[in-house]
């Protein structure tokens, strides 16, 4: 297959970037989007020319280090993936790609492709756990938790943390990932003991950090790669109502 | 050998960590406070390492070369992680767990510590539910368990196919309390460069601040590396793109023993390599074993009208398959160990039944389709399904998947006694890094076990019998000619390798040098191949430093760099592998000498002559490596040849 | 720690219950309005007369007013500091599968603003400030022939092509904001949220229909 490719290229934080076109060929359908970028950088190592520097790790969807905006769409055109894992048979032979970074002010771009997200680590950092020391804790099946309650945990703890939700957002609201983590910790007795101070705590992070605020468009849930539910964000709306008003 | 003491405490296997923590050395809360460690790595072991010695009150600095903690890789382990808690009555113990762990890795591990993590896996799986991670449960709420290979009881914890996602996600939890209460700093995008030895201790670190290309030094009282393993010499594993065994080898070259290079885990259930272009292999977890069964046609045209297109899967009759683990391992069936599935799939696939490419066989969950309905098969493996149709495109409720061995893991690391520490005082090694407790092959879901019980239960004790000595130590500056040392020494490096300026891409080479490293010292090994390819990789060590390209600048961004130093040091790596490989005149486990074999085909091991964990010692640029050996006694276990068939 | 009125979730908050409380006086308004198509004004007219001179009414005059205050300022708050969060955009924008009408919210908003101020001039401040209304009597006192006035502004053709584009707009905002402020004040619910979304949706074209009816139906019809 072949490609004409539109890709954001910037020096650093502060200079200003563009938009260069590579046009790449003979690239099997087979391959992931990122292998073709190996591919591309490859012919730029051989004309000695600086690659196009993007974040990747794991390249089986689970690290979430990986993340473009693909043709309008975080992870580009495929559902419930990362970048990693779409795949070039997404798109047609011939067809032009534009590769933009994640943008939202509280990301700023590192290089290229390459944007810093340390601030979903500092909203984590201003409350995300259960404060309990290593040892001294109680045995496991101590305290049994609902199937259900465990499962709706389950589906929150999956965010990989990668902020395709920030991206996709036309607001660059965090407010999916940071329900995520309030919606494990709310349905499970362990996680409600300091629920409250946690939610106050990770919702002013998040503020102070300056993400936009949730107008429920529903982008997020559309874009995330392990389709975490709307459902979050209103349990940590009424969390959040819950721990103000008492 | 005098030179390697393990330290194994006096007493009887049961009471041997009981009685060291009772014995051993501790710090008091107003000296942990002027005490630096170093953590290099934030996976499973080094969070945990980081968070319990922050919350002891250690002033704790921790690394990363990934953005966030949060993306180490322990946090792609899919299946589980084991502990003895016997919650389904089904007959484990403590000491089963031991037994089990020390069978499935062919004697070649160290007693007391295995032990030792088979009695510490109860107390992680309560610190985990505890920091809520969210363990699958059944409907009277209390935890669930499913089996893994080489075991006869179901103790292995899951989290969907996400465990270790799961447990990543609850260390770095407890990392980031730490981080917020101060007692640990965090530095992510730093990647560890060298070692800086005081007086023969471990004192800190060089680092390259990979955002900006800045060397930094960095002091601690001790030094903890918890970087995983080298799987990724290999170039296509199912490691990270970033995995490397960069520190792990800066560390050997400071006098680091490297234990067991060549045993390496062969992962029998990932998606096979299908095309040149491939950048990484993926894993289908192990659990998939529990109801997937693996077949190849029984007949040879059958399986090249496969190969040729002409036929498909399902329409091979019954009769016609071959379950080759069901038909060679009647007890264990398609739950064998890995190393035992892994060279039976290549066994098979050499014989010319493969399936897709000829480097595939089938795993069917046609049967536990029909007999579980398609909603407990997607409910148990839906993520897996899934994302095994987004790679290969092809639909595996409806034709069986297509698998084939590939590097997984890293049993083989440096040496440390029981405390986990290396031969360098005050420098430590945890996890994968570590060789410790898996021998020649490591058990499915025990990799997670170990990294947490060594960076929760186990560092947190050990380093301070340790510390406890270096209290009247003042922090010392990093102006100290040994800092500067090791910083020109890590400068100098990057300068020759950007100054090359030759014609061939370090991933390109990585390649060419990775399908050489798979070919001698991967599933299969001979005397014959290992002494030629010794040779080879000398002749590539000087070809990369001669002819590699790396376009950029060195204070930038620039991950050509990173890549063409992790890679470099592969090379070295793969040497010492060869040389580990090449001594082992036997096969266990994970490391298949062709020359020893049954004559069915399973593997020979020689207790009288290897029943020992080899230990390479670094003693220069092109200068052989001394190999120490750490004779493994078994006191509390009868040694036996491996048997999965009854 | 911030408070509930600058936090982002809590300003959406403010923002939700304002707009559900505008929600419920559309509907006290659509059903005082209908009463303009019956034949004889009279019924209007009182209506309109109770509306203006009881004191409860005019208590929540103000509320009323405070309650679209509240929504407009936030609103303009939020949406500016949601500008703020993404100081470059792409150059190819958001393809993701979202509900159309929740991207413009704001735009629709503005709209609705400009047609609630033309509104307000063309009847409300006509009538209560201006003058020019003839009076008629029922029952001996005084009422204002508001109908009347309805009627002929309703007569005018380009008056009601106006009012039904900005209702039509008035129904796209509606219809993201009715299931919306569920949503923000945290209620859903795998099974009730659903049916919130149904009734949003029949909310959103019984009040548009309503509404829009009035116009079309006098100048076709009165």
């Amino acid at each position: 297959m072949d490609f004409t490719l539109r890709i954001w290229r910037q020096e650093n934080e502060q200079s200003k970037g563009r938009f260069e076109i590579y046009k790449i060929t003979n690239v099997s359908a087979d391959s992931s989007f990122l292998e073709m970028l190996d591919l591309l950088n490859q012919q730029l190592v051989d004309k000695f020319e600086m690659p196009i520097c993007f974040d990747h790790d794991c390249r089986e969807g689970i690290c979430g280090a990986c993340g473009l905006y693909i043709n309008g769409r975080p992870h580009g055109p495929d559902d419930a993936i990362t970048t990693c894992q779409l795949h070039m048979r997404k798109f047609k032979d011939g067809d032009t790609i534009v590769i933009e970074p994640w943008r939202a002010r509280p990301f700023p771009i590192i290089k290229d492709l390459v944007v810093d997200r340390t601030a979903l680590d500092k909203i984590i950092e201003a409350g995300g756990y259960i404060s309990v020391n290593t040892g001294g804790v109680p045995d496991a099946n101590e305290i049994p938790i609902s199937k259900k309650n465990a499962d709706i945990a389950m589906d929150a703890a999956s965010c990989i943390g990668c902020g395709a939700c920030v991206a996709a957002c036309k607001n660059a609201s965090a407010m999916l990932f940071v329900s995520a983590k309030i919606s494990q910790f709310a349905m499970l007795p362990q996680g409600r003991i300091e629920a409250k101070e946690r939610v106050k705590r990770m919702i002013d992070k998040m503020d102070e950090l300056g993400f936009g605020n949730c107008t429920n468009t529903g982008a997020c849930e559309a874009e995330c790669p392990k389709e975490i539910s709307l459902t979050h964000i209103a349990r940590l709306n009424r969390e959040y109502f819950a721990a103000k008003i008492s | 050998m005098a030179i390697l003491n393990s330290k194994i405490p006096e007493g009887p296997l049961e009471q041997k960590w009981n009685n060291y923590k009772a014995n051993q050395k501790l710090v008091n809360p107003a000296n942990k406070r002027k005490l630096d460690v170093i953590v290099v790595g934030t996976g499973l072991a080094g969070a945990s390492a980081s968070a319990s010695l922050g919350e002891l009150g250690f002033n704790v600095k921790t690394f990363c070369y990934q953005d966030s903690p949060r993306r180490a890789h322990s946090i792609a382990a899919q299946g589980g992680i084991n502990a003895a808690k016997n919650y389904q009555n089904d007959g484990d113990s403590i000491y089963r767990l031991f037994y089990d762990t020390i069978k499935g890795g062919d004697y070649r591990a160290r007693e007391a510590n295995v032990y030792r993590l088979a009695e510490v896996s109860n107390l992680i799986i309560d610190q985990c539910v505890a920091q809520g991670v969210p363990f699958a449960r059944e409907y009277g709420g209390l935890l669930d368990n499913r089996s893994f290979g080489g075991a006869l009881v179901s103790r292995t914890f899951y989290a969907r196919g996400q465990t270790g996602q799961q447990l990543l996600l609850g260390v770095y939890s407890a990392l980031m309390r730490q981080v917020n209460k101060g007692s640990v700093k965090l530095y992510t995008r730093h990647e560890m460069l060298n070692l800086v030895v005081i007086e023969g201790k471990a004192r800190g670190i060089i680092t390259r601040d990979l955002k900006t290309g800045k060397i930094e030094r960095h002091f601690g009282h001790a030094v903890v590396i918890a970087t995983g393993g080298y799987g990724n010499a290999f170039f296509l594993s199912t490691n990270a793109m970033g995995s490397n065994g960069s520190a792990v080898w800066q560390i050997y070259k400071k006098g680091a023993y490297f234990a067991n290079p060549s045993f390496v885990q062969i992962h029998p259930t990932c998606i096979p390599v299908h095309g040149d272009f491939q950048s990484k292999l993926t894993l289908m977890s192990e659990s998939l074993r529990n109801d997937g069964r693996i077949w190849v046609p029984g007949k040879k045209e059958d399986a090249e009208a496969i190969r040729n297109g002409k036929l498909k899967p399902t329409e091979i009759a019954e009769e016609d398959r071959d379950y080759y683990l069901e038909r060679r391992y009647p007890a264990f069936g398609n739950l064998v160990p890995r190393d035992v599935a892994s060279r039976a799939a290549k066994e098979r696939c050499d014989a010319g039944y493969g399936v897709g490419t000829g480097l595939a066989v089938y795993l069917d969950f046609a049967d536990a389709i029909k007999r579980q309905g398609k909603d407990v098969v997607e409910q148990r493996y839906g993520n897996l399904f899934q994302m095994y149709e987004k790679i290969t495109d092809e639909n595996p409720y409806e034709t069986p998947m297509m698998i084939y061995p590939a590097i997984h893991y890293t049993m083989g690391g440096i040496w440390v006694d029981y405390e986990l520490m290396t031969t360098i005082p005050g420098l430590y090694a945890i996890g994968e890094a570590n060789f410790s407790d898996h021998g020649a092959n490591r058990l499915g879901a025990s990799a997670l076990m170990q990294g947490l019980a060594d960076g929760y239960f186990i560092l947190p004790y050990t380093v301070q019998n340790y510390l406890s000595d270096e209290i009247l130590v003042p922090r010392m500056s990093t102006d100290l000619p040994e800092f500067k040392e090791a910083e020109d020494e890590v400068i100098g490096r990057i300068n020759r390798l950007m100054n090359i300026r030759g014609k061939e891409s370090v991933d390109s080479f990585h390649r060419r040098f990775g399908l050489k490293l798979w070919d001698a010292v991967g599933m299969a090994r001979n005397k014959e191949v290992l002494t030629k390819v010794i040779e080879d990789f000398k002749q590539m060590r000087k070809e990369f430093w001669k002819n590699i390209r790396i376009p950029g600048e060195q204070a930038d961004m620039n991950p050509e760099l990173e890549k063409a130093g992790r890679v470099a040091d592969f090379i070295e790596i793969g040497e010492l592998m060869a040389r580990d490989a090449l001594d082992r005149e036997e096969s266990c486990g994970g490391h298949f000498r062709e020359e020893h074999q049954t004559d069915e085909g399973e593997a020979l091991r020689n207790d009288k002559k290897f029943m020992y964990a080899s230990a390479w010692e670094y003693k220069g640029e092109d200068k052989s490596p001394i190999l120490h050996k750490e004779d493994l006694i078994y006191e509390n276990i009868k040694v036996q040849t491996r048997n999965y068939k009854k | 720690m911030s408070n509930i009125f600058s936090s982002s979730v809590g300003k959406k908050f403010l923002m939700s219950f304002a707009g559900l409380f505008l929600v419920v006086f559309l509907v006290v308004h659509l059903s005082i309005n209908l009463l303009v198509l019956k034949e004889s004004p009279e019924a209007f007219n009182k209506a309109a007369h109770f509306m203006s001179t009881n004191p409860v009414i005019r208590i929540m005059e103000i509320v009323l007013f405070g309650g679209f205050l509240i929504h407009m300022i936030y609103g303009v708050i939020v949406s500016i500091q949601n500008m703020i969060a993404r100081p470059i955009n792409y150059k190819k924008t958001n393809n993701s599968q979202t509900s159309y009408f929740s991207k413009y919210m704001f735009h629709t908003a503005v709209v609705i603003t400009i047609f609630l101020v033309l509104h307000l001039l063309d009847f409300y401040i006509r009538a209560k400030y201006i003058g020019g209304v003839e009076d008629v009597y029922y029952e001996g006192i005084k009422h204002h022939d508001l109908a009347a006035l309805v009627i002929a502004r309703f007569h005018i053709q380009w008056v009601v092509i106006v009012y039904v584009i900005a209702l039509l707009i008035l129904g796209f905002h509606l219809h993201h904001g009715f299931q919306s402020a569920f949503q923000t004040l945290g209620l859903n619910h795998p099974v009730y949220t659903p049916v919130i979304k149904a009734a949003g949706l029949i909310y959103t074209i019984l009040i548009t229909l309503g509404f829009i009816c009035i116009p079309i139906l006098i100048y076709f019809f009165k």
